[in-house]
């Protein structure tokens, strides 16, 4: 059986200058999967996503989007790609010259040119998806605290019910508790909506809870991949010291910047 | 792979190979956003916001630039003048000199300062926290939402702005030249009808309006393409001011030569 892959990368590179961060990242999500990308901080996983959403346009490869090549779009068609995703962003990157519910509401009152009124109905309701009263809506985005803001990011990636959403380092920032509490409306809300998630994370804790399968890029590829239940024993001494946080291992921090 | 400090022919030849990279990448990014003004959709509410930031907050600034200096230049223009019996030339002078120069330049680079900071900040800030990314994930085109909103608001206000400033400084002038050296002031103000002339006025509007482009293009742009954090902000900021300066006045002197280099 050969069911389209709703992502799939080809010998995808990036380089800044002289830095190569992607070295031929080859993957492939399929529909209604989690993937979970692991990997030390600075390892290309941000660069990675901005590729596939044409934030930053890979220097070869390709890149596939149920089946439609990305890398070279117009932006026309890029928009009706973009509608498709939805993204969680490091810092929950919320616009801080709108409230809260207009951020929420951004993707349907922009992008998809709904009414206000209707817009904001759908924000107040996803703003009580991931835990938030109605009167958190009218605040400020500078007035919220982290985890708050990650969940309004969350809300906000929900709200034009995508069928792909990444999450960039969801839980990066929050304690463990609060962190818990992202997973399990992550995993919640994409239940929800039956949508395909690829998500980038260094918290195995994280990965663990969201993820079907889980793969691991180290010097710009992907070193390894599995189902999440494998992780445990891949008998990839990478991979090995990554879950196990090792200072000791093949991964050598580089403490100064090449 | 750093070429070696000690030779100083390299160091200028990459100082000019890299403002020639300069260039070329603001020359892109400003036919980048002309482009997207004749693309829908534009945010007209954006823009009317925009106005309203740049106008209503620089008039305060730009009124006192202009009334201070129109008053200083009435006063040694009577100064010089009086050495050859020339003192009924102020008014003349003054408005000349106010409605060609210093009301677009002074106005130009008073809101500089001001706006051409604040823009390339608040893109910045937008920038580095991922902001324009989430932008373009929410199907909505960051130039289309960001810069030509504040393209369109800078070069429609600066006219504006300009226009005020060439009247209170012709005022500052009227105020010195009636109150203090005692020139008569009926007279005053009809030197100074007819020695203006419509090319002056629109001279003086088309200056204000490339001045407004130059301010807005360079806040978005070095705001819009900065990184690396608070640092990499504040060095956009900066860099914005600056290089809106000395646009500024480069792009004066060009519209000058042309407008008023074959009059004698
Ligand atoms: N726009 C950019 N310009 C230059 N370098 C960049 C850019 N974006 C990312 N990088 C560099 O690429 C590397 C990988 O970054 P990133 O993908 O954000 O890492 P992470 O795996 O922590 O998400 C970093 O060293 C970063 O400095
Ligand atoms: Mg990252």
């Amino acid at each position: 059986m050969s069911i389209q892959p709703m992502i799939e990368m080809n010998g995808v590179t990036k380089a800044f200058g002289p830095k190569k961060v992607l070295r031929g990242i080859d993957l492939k999500v399929d529909k209604g999967q989690s993937l979970v990308i692991i990997g030390g901080s600075g390892t290309g996983k941000s660069v990675m996503l901005k590729c596939i959403l044409g934030l930053l346009s890979p220097d070869a490869g390709s890149i596939k989007v149920d089946g439609t090549e990305v890398t070279k779009l117009s932006a026309r068609d890029r928009k009706k790609i973009l509608s498709k995703f939805g993204m969680l962003f490091q810092g929950a990157a919320l616009f801080d010259s709108l409230p809260v519910w207009k951020n929420v509401a951004f993707g349907l009152i922009q992008g998809k040119g709904m009414n206000k009124a209707e817009a904001r109905e759908i924000a107040i309701e996803k703003l009580r998806r991931v835990g938030l009263t109605p009167d958190v809506g009218d605040l400020s985005p500078a007035e919220l605290s982290g985890g708050m803001q990650k969940r309004v990011g969350l809300a906000r990636a929900i709200a034009s019910e995508p069928e792909v959403i990444f999450f960039d380092e969801p839980t990066t920032g929050l304690d463990p508790i609060m962190s818990d509490v992202i997973n399990d409306l992550i995993v919640e809300c994409v239940q929800d909506l039956g949508a395909t998630t690829l998500s980038i994370t260094h918290d195995m804790a994280s990965a663990r809870k969201i993820a079907d399968r889980v793969a691991m890029i180290y010097e710009g590829k992907i070193i390894w991949e599995g189902g999440k239940q494998e992780v445990d024993h891949s008998g990839n001494d990478y991979v090995d010291q990554f879950i196990h946080g090792s200072a000791h291992g093949p991964i050598q921090m580089q403490l100064l910047k090449p | 792979m750093e070429a070696p400090v000690s030779n100083p022919l390299a160091i200028i030849g990459r100082v000019f190979l890299n403002s020639l990279a300069e260039i070329g990448r603001l020359s892109q990014f400003a036919g980048m956003s002309i482009a997207h003004i004749l693309r829908p959709p534009i945010y007209w509410r954006l823009a009317l916001q925009q106005m309203w930031l740049i106008g209503y907050n620089s008039l305060p600034v730009v009124g006192l630039t202009a009334l201070f200096t129109g008053a200083a230049l009435a006063q040694q223009i009577y100064v010089g003048g009086s050495r050859f019996n020339a003192e009924s030339v102020v008014p003349g002078v003054v408005v000349i000199a106010i409605v060609r120069e210093l009301g677009p330049v002074l106005g130009g680079l008073m809101v500089a300062g001001r706006v051409s900071s604040a823009m390339a900040a608040e893109l910045g800030t937008m920038r580095v926290t991922e902001q324009i990314d989430a932008l373009t994930t929410l199907s909505t085109d960051p130039i289309n939402y960001l810069v030509v909103p504040r393209l369109l608001a800078a070069v429609v206000t600066l006219p504006l702005l300009v226009l005020v400033a060439n009247i209170i400084g012709v005022l500052g002038g009227f105020m010195i030249g009636t109150e203090r050296l005692g020139l008569n002031a009926g007279t005053y103000l009809q030197v100074t009808a007819d020695f203006l002339e419509r090319a002056d006025v629109i001279s003086s509007l088309v200056k204000a309006g490339v001045f407004g482009f130059i301010i807005a293009l360079m806040g978005s742009y070095h705001g819009y393409n900065s990184r690396g954090g608070a640092q990499g902000v504040g060095k956009a900021t900066t860099n914005a001011v600056v290089s809106a300066f000395i646009l500024i006045l480069l792009a004066n002197l060009i519209i000058t030569v042309i407008v008023f280099g074959d009059q004698t």
